[in-house]
């Protein structure tokens, strides 16, 4: 699948994260490369949602110990707003709404806030709708939400499909998909995985974080690894989810972290 | 970006306006008596009529108290240390912009008026009012063809005594309250406008003032007359020096519309906040007015406040006519140690008249934010309606907001609506803008924007981008 040379775009090693004053990650090792796509999945509480976060720069987040490389720089030393400037994306599990901001405005201001790091020129209104025409189709919305605000009043599909437009739009190298599939039906499940599996490229590597596998059917996963009491404690490729699909997560060992804490 | 040099870029470009302009001014000495009235009088060469009407308000005033119920926490003014009258002193008495001294050109071009006419946005005549004296009005002449009298108010005492006898204090009665008294009594300059009947205005008509003067007191007065049928829409700007002490802004504005015709008054005011610390900057005490004396007239006020120490102003109306029409859309943002106590009153007392009240108080820093407004349905006012929105937005812990309405319905077939909420700047719209690769000030400027569309979206198109930028200016730092 990949054909660059065998270099890694995520390299998390000995991951601790705590939130306020509890450990949520403990010595957590992941090891992504571009063109790749890994699935974690994991019972409530295991630190699914803490690390697609800690990744993404949330500041409740502390990491204790621990290092991140991405592509070629140390993370943990980047703002959130750095981190996405460099390539990182996160769609949201509770995207969140902003009054009186258009999405088209917002989305914009986004992309030329990227651009603007990059030493790019930003993007006109004009050029900004020409090439949000084709994404729109992609992730199957009306145009019309563009001129909504961002979020506000927006379905739970809608929400969802608005995140992997954002996707689509800002270009991200490492995608981040927190839960993405919690609260769609069926349709828009598969309408929000084809988006995805369309912005799979060999230059980008996509981790889905997910509680369960039905995501997994419509997005195929070259690595899937289990995440349970803030560790990764099996690793293996997609059989290794539909395994899970067949036994739960105690079939395989694995105990619901808040169980246990 | 190291916080140090973050926090110290910040500090550089807080207020840019704080420039001090180097002219000979022409000041009448600190103090007030009736004397001092006098001789502003004598000195911008009045009528007897209007000389009584400054020492009647004068002696008015010495009867009140100064006024201590908003909730402004202020040092006590002396008003014999403040400066009445400051002109930058004349070379001659001046016919055309060309004889402007070019010190005074430049100070407004510093500010972004250019008051050259060619290089003006050719949709806005410019009244610029530096410190006591109105120093050039744009496009006064191509206004003129119009029948439309927009200028300087001494000279309208000059040339349209008539009008100006009729209106002044007919809305803002000298006696109504404490600082239009002595604003009654001490005025000296402002900008008058009139529309004749069936004249729709083709340009934004606009008022710059500037405070550049130590220790003076800025006391101007607006009038402005929209005879029948006649539209206008006037907009006033405001900046002031960097200085330590308190300098006061007392200014009367009053507005009076014919039948059918309508008044559209937006403010964008910048008078200088005071420093981190909140040492310094403008009293901003102001009383705004406007009547809507004939049937089926409309009154709008925008205001978008972000400067100023202390803002204490309740643009008002005063719904007479019948099926009259009053608007008040406010933004009062209030950071570091600022504070705001302001909103409107709107007396219904013709049948069928309805208003519209819109408030977005934003707080950040130490910031006190206070919603004031009165609505006050009268006996007569069959069938009046008001809706009123006052939403609040707190950034921070240390800030405040507050809101008193206070409704008065005194005839049984009105309906009044009242909706209030406060919200706090989320972290996690914050976090949702910066992995999108915003940057935290561009996030919070961008959160408060969108909150107050419904009041920018009322502004003219231009200067709703210049209150945008200006609410982004007036945040900066106020996010840690």
């Amino acid at each position: 699948m990949n054909h660059k040379k065998e270099q890694l775009l995520l390299d998390v090693q000995d991951l601790h994260v705590s939130v306020d004053g509890t450990e949520i990650l403990r010595g957590l090792n992941l090891q992504v490369k571009a063109g790749e796509i890994h699935a974690i999945m994991g019972p409530n509480g295991s630190g699914k949602s803490t690390l697609a976060n800690v990744l993404a720069g949330r500041e409740e987040y502390q990491v204790d110990r621990g290092t991140v490389r991405y592509n070629g720089l140390d993370l943990l030393e980047l703002s959130a707003d750095e981190r996405a400037c460099e390539g990182i994306f996160m769609a949201f599990q509770y995207p969140v709404s902003i009054p009186g901001i258009s999405t088209a405005y917002f989305l914009r201001s986004a992309l030329n806030s990227i651009r603007r790091y990059r030493d790019e020129s930003e993007v006109d209104p004009i050029d900004f709708l020409e090439m949000i025409r084709s994404k729109i189709e992609l992730v199957g919305i009306d145009e019309k939400l563009l001129q909504r605000a961002v979020n506000d009043g927006f379905s739970g599909g809608e929400k969802k499909r608005n995140e992997i437009l954002q996707m689509a739009v800002l270009d991200p190298k490492l995608a981040i998909l927190d839960e993405t599939d919690s609260g769609l039906d069926i349709d828009a499940l598969r309408i929000v995985a084809e988006g995805v599996n369309s912005l799979h490229a060999d230059d980008r590597a996509i981790i889905v974080v997910t509680h369960y596998q039905r995501l997994l059917d419509h997005i195929v996963p070259d690595h899937v690894h289990v995440l349970s009491e803030g560790k990764i404690v099996r690793s293996g490729d997609k059989t290794l989810a539909q395994e899970l699909e067949r036994v739960g997560y105690t079939g395989l060992g694995v105990d619901d972290a808040r169980a246990r804490t | 970006m190291s916080e140090a040099k973050e926090l110290q870029e910040l500090a550089d470009k807080e207020y840019k306006f704080g420039f001090v302009t180097d002219v000979e001014s022409d000041s009448i000495p600190a103090g007030l008596d009736e004397g001092t009235i006098r001789e502003i009088s004598r000195r911008k060469d009045e009528p007897d009529w209007l000389l009584e009407f400054r020492l009647k308000s004068y002696r008015y005033w010495l009867t009140m108290k100064d006024p201590s119920w908003a909730k402004v926490d202020r040092n006590p003014i002396d008003y014999q240390q403040i400066i009445y009258y400051s002109a930058p002193k004349p070379k001659k008495t001046l016919d055309s912009l060309d004889e402007v001294d070019p010190e005074l050109l430049e100070t407004f071009e510093k500010l972004g008026i250019s008051l050259n006419e060619q290089k003006r946005l050719s949709g806005v005549a410019v009244d610029a009012v530096f410190d006591s004296v109105s120093v050039a009005t744009t496009f006064s002449d191509k206004l003129a063809d119009l029948g439309i009298i927009f200028g300087s108010f001494s000279d309208a005492v000059k040339k349209h005594p008539e009008l100006v006898r009729k209106y002044l204090g007919s809305v803002v009665p000298y006696t109504d309250n404490f600082f239009a008294a002595l604003n009654s009594a001490v005025f000296s300059d402002g900008s008058f406008c009139y529309i004749p009947a069936g004249v729709r205005c083709p340009m934004e008509l606009s008022t710059y003032f500037r405070i550049n003067a130590e220790g003076t007191g800025q006391f101007e007065r607006t009038l402005i007359v929209a005879d029948d049928r006649s539209t206008v829409s006037y907009l006033e700007g405001c900046t002031a020096p960097m200085r330590d002490e308190n300098q006061l802004h007392a200014a009367v504005v009053e507005l009076v519309a014919l039948e059918d015709a309508t008044i559209k008054y937006s403010t964008v005011q910048n008078w200088y906040p005071g420093d981190a610390e909140g040492v310094g900057g403008i009293y901003n005490f102001v009383t705004k007015r406007g009547l809507c004396k004939g049937d089926r007239s409309k009154i709008s006020w925008t205001q978008v406040e972000t400067g100023s120490a202390i803002t204490w102003k309740y643009p008002s109306c005063v719904l007479k006519g019948e099926q009259s029409v009053g608007e008040f859309y406010s933004v009062a943002l209030t950071n570091n140690y600022q504070q705001a106590d302001t909103g409107t009153k709107m007396v219904h007392i013709g049948k069928g008249t309805t208003s519209t009240i819109i408030s977005k108080g934003i707080s950040a820093g130490h910031g006190q934010n206070t919603y004031r407004g009165l609505v006050d349905v009268k006996k007569g006012a069959e069938g009046a309606r008001n809706y009123s929105q006052c939403d609040s937005m707190l950034l921070g812990d240390q800030c405040g907001a507050h809101t008193f309405p206070y409704i008065e319905v005194r005839n049984p077939s009105a309906k009044v609506e009242h909706e209030a909420t406060t919200s706090k700047i989320g972290e996690d719209q914050i976090f949702y803008c910066n992995q999108r690769g915003i940057s935290t000030e561009d996030a919070v400027s961008m959160i408060v924007n969108g909150f107050c569309k419904e009041v920018f979206s009322e502004l003219p198109m231009e200067f709703a981008v210049e209150a945008q930028k200006l609410l982004a200016v007036s945040l900066e730092g106020s996010i840690g």
